[in-house]
């Protein structure tokens, strides 16, 4: 199965601010962190993920800053902001509708599908 | 945050099984100065994508693949960098041309070479404009001494734009030698022979030595490499992308004209001769070295312009050859070889060639053959068919008049491109015909290149005393 572009696009930024808000964390570990929360279902590009990060920093969602730990590189970590914290809370009300309503459908006529898919 | 299943136990850099980290350090560098070149991506940007790699890799060799393996797939895996360049630009669309001019962004440390671009930019334009004034200080006027000026207009602006651009590529002494070299030699080109203000061949040379000299501009251009097709194909699209800024420019400054002959007439002062002697003929010379530069500058990033016209208009202009041909046939009647027409045919030849050059500059060499190869086959072949009723004339005016220096230099121009074209039409029908690939017809015209400027230098050099300065 493979996810349809716009629903990656859209639940993009919730997932990414709601993976921030988990832990600071840099590029390539929110990627595999995404991979590893769908299963390998959700394969986000570079493409998709750094404008986004970046867009997402100029928003005032997330801050960045080069850190540099014990061992390791020097690396460009994230961090949600508050503001983020708000449009996380924002986008995760929304986002419940959108899959309550989805649910109250899939109650309704189970046939086609067995499987309620969230 | 994972990391569980990353590859805990292999350092930064280098610690991986195989002892290949040299290599694999080298397989870094090469790709980060690849990455570097994209100007949407910011030194920061860089150094991000280059963890994103390391950490992919880190992980492949940690599952047991080597090095150089791990390398490539990561490096697949990224996907093409056009397109991360894209969702970049995109994203940082302010950035293209804040970072083009002004101010590097903070972080970058490559914000001061920008700013020392600049600089330089500054002063060959300046410069630029300023040799277009020289002259007066030695009794020249603008307005009246245009056996002077018109041979010599190439030689105030296209020495600064050669000599930013092998500023810019780093040329080694050989190459500027070479470069000054020609300058002088087409500065001596202009003012040794004693050619009268109406004779034919001051014309020649104020339309050849331009040409002349733009080849080494592009000489300048391809400087880092000179024998490679691939940078002579990049100088052919730069042309036409200059050609593009220069008429954008000029486009401006002739608004800023009219604005400044308005406002200043409106208050009783009369600009016109600040117009006509600083404004105008300044500017032109700094526009020069100004659009070379923005061409250097937004390379890469935004889609080029030249290649959208040529698409445009190789099926008008392969129309209105055609109407020509057909007409020409229906009518029965020749082609009046006077001056005029001669240099209006030449002229449309050239522009063919343009048109084709700059297709091929754009077109991608791997793509298959397709509707526009045989529009551009139609194109090339009835300008081939042109040029040969063309030459047909000329060579018969010649034997039954006599030469002159323009009906030799049309013929020679005509020669030369008929050969270039038969060959090209040759080639695209190979390509249409799926026989022959694309790389052959870009090797044919980069290769040709030389030939022009050859040409070009031969008309500056030797019609004046072979022809008696007529």
């Amino acid at each position: 199965m493979k996810v349809a572009k716009d629903l990656v696009a859209a639940s993009a930024t919730p997932m990414v601010l709601g993976i921030l808000a988990e832990a600071d964390s840099y590029g390539y570990a929110i990627l595999r962190r995404i991979n590893e929360l769908s299963g390998g279902e959700l394969d986000w590009t570079e493409g998709l993920l750094y404008p986004l990060l970046h867009r997402l920093e100029r928003l005032g969602y997330v801050e960045s800053s080069w850190q540099a730990v014990a061992g390791e590189r020097r690396r460009k970590y994230y961090r949600v902001t508050e503001s983020g914290l708000a449009e996380l809370a924002e986008q995760r009300r929304q986002w419940e509708t959108v899959v309550g309503a989805l649910k109250e459908i899939w109650r309704g006529d189970a046939q086609p599908f067995a499987v309620v898919p969230v | 945050m994972s990391g569980g299943s990353g590859p805990g136990a292999s350092g930064p850099d280098g610690s991986g099984p195989g002892g290949g980290g040299g290599d694999l350090e080298a397989q870094f560098a090469q790709w980060r100065s690849y990455v570097q070149r994209r100007r949407v991506l910011s030194a920061g940007d860089v150094e991000e994508l280059e963890d994103h790699l390391r950490g992919s890799v880190d992980e492949l060799v940690g599952a047991g693949l080597r090095e150089d393996e791990a390398f490539l797939v990561a490096v697949k895996r990224m996907g093409s960098l056009d397109e991360l360049s894209r969702e970049f630009a995109r994203e940082h669309s302010e950035r293209l041309w804040k970072q083009l001019v002004l101010t590097g962004d903070g972080d970058a440390p490559a914000g001061s070479g920008k700013r020392r671009e600049l600089l330089v930019l500054v002063a060959c334009a300046a410069g630029a404009a300023l040799s277009v004034k020289a002259p007066e200080l030695f009794g020249m006027d603008y307005g009246q001494d245009g056996e002077f000026y018109a041979p010599n207009a190439s030689l105030f602006a296209f020495p600064w734009l050669a000599g930013f651009l092998a500023w810019r590529r780093h040329a080694g002494k050989t190459m500027i030698g070479v470069l000054v070299a020609l300058f002088a030699l087409g500065a001596v080109a202009a003012n040794v022979f004693p050619l009268a203000e109406d004779s034919q061949s001051i014309v020649l040379t104020s339309i050849h030595l331009p040409i002349a000299l733009w080849f080494a501009v592009g000489l300048a251009y391809v400087s880092d490499d000179v024998r490679s097709p691939r940078r002579r194909m990049d100088f052919v699209r730069f042309t036409g992308e200059w050609f593009v800024y220069y008429v954008l420019i000029g486009l401006g400054g002739g608004v800023l004209i009219a604005f400044v002959v308005g406002t200043f007439t409106a208050i009783g002062t009369s600009p016109e001769t600040f117009v006509a002697h600083w404004l105008a003929p300044c500017g032109a010379a700094a526009a020069v070295v100004v659009a070379g530069w923005l061409v250097e500058a937004k390379q890469s990033v935004v889609e080029n312009i030249a290649p959208v016209l040529t698409r445009l208009f190789t099926p008008l202009f392969t129309a209105v050859l055609l109407g020509f041909l057909v007409t020409l046939v229906v009518t029965t009647s020749g082609i009046d070889v006077e001056r005029e027409a001669l240099i209006l045919f030449d002229l449309l030849l050239v522009v063919v060639l343009a048109l084709l050059l700059y297709t091929i500059s754009a077109r991608d060499p791997l793509a298959p053959a397709g509707v526009f190869d045989k529009l551009q086959l139609a194109l090339v072949v009835s300008a081939l068919l042109i040029d040969a009723v063309v030459l047909w004339e000329i060579t018969g005016r010649i034997t039954e008049y006599g030469t002159t220096p323009n009906k030799a230099a049309a013929l020679g121009e005509n020669v030369i491109l008929l050969a270039n074209l038969a060959w090209s039409a040759w080639l695209v029908l190979g390509l249409v015909r799926r026989k022959v690939p694309f790389a052959a017809l870009e090797r044919w015209q980069t290769n040709y290149l030389p030939v022009y400027a050859v040409w070009a230098w031969l008309v500056v050099l030797l019609f004046p005393p072979v022809f008696g300065f007529m």
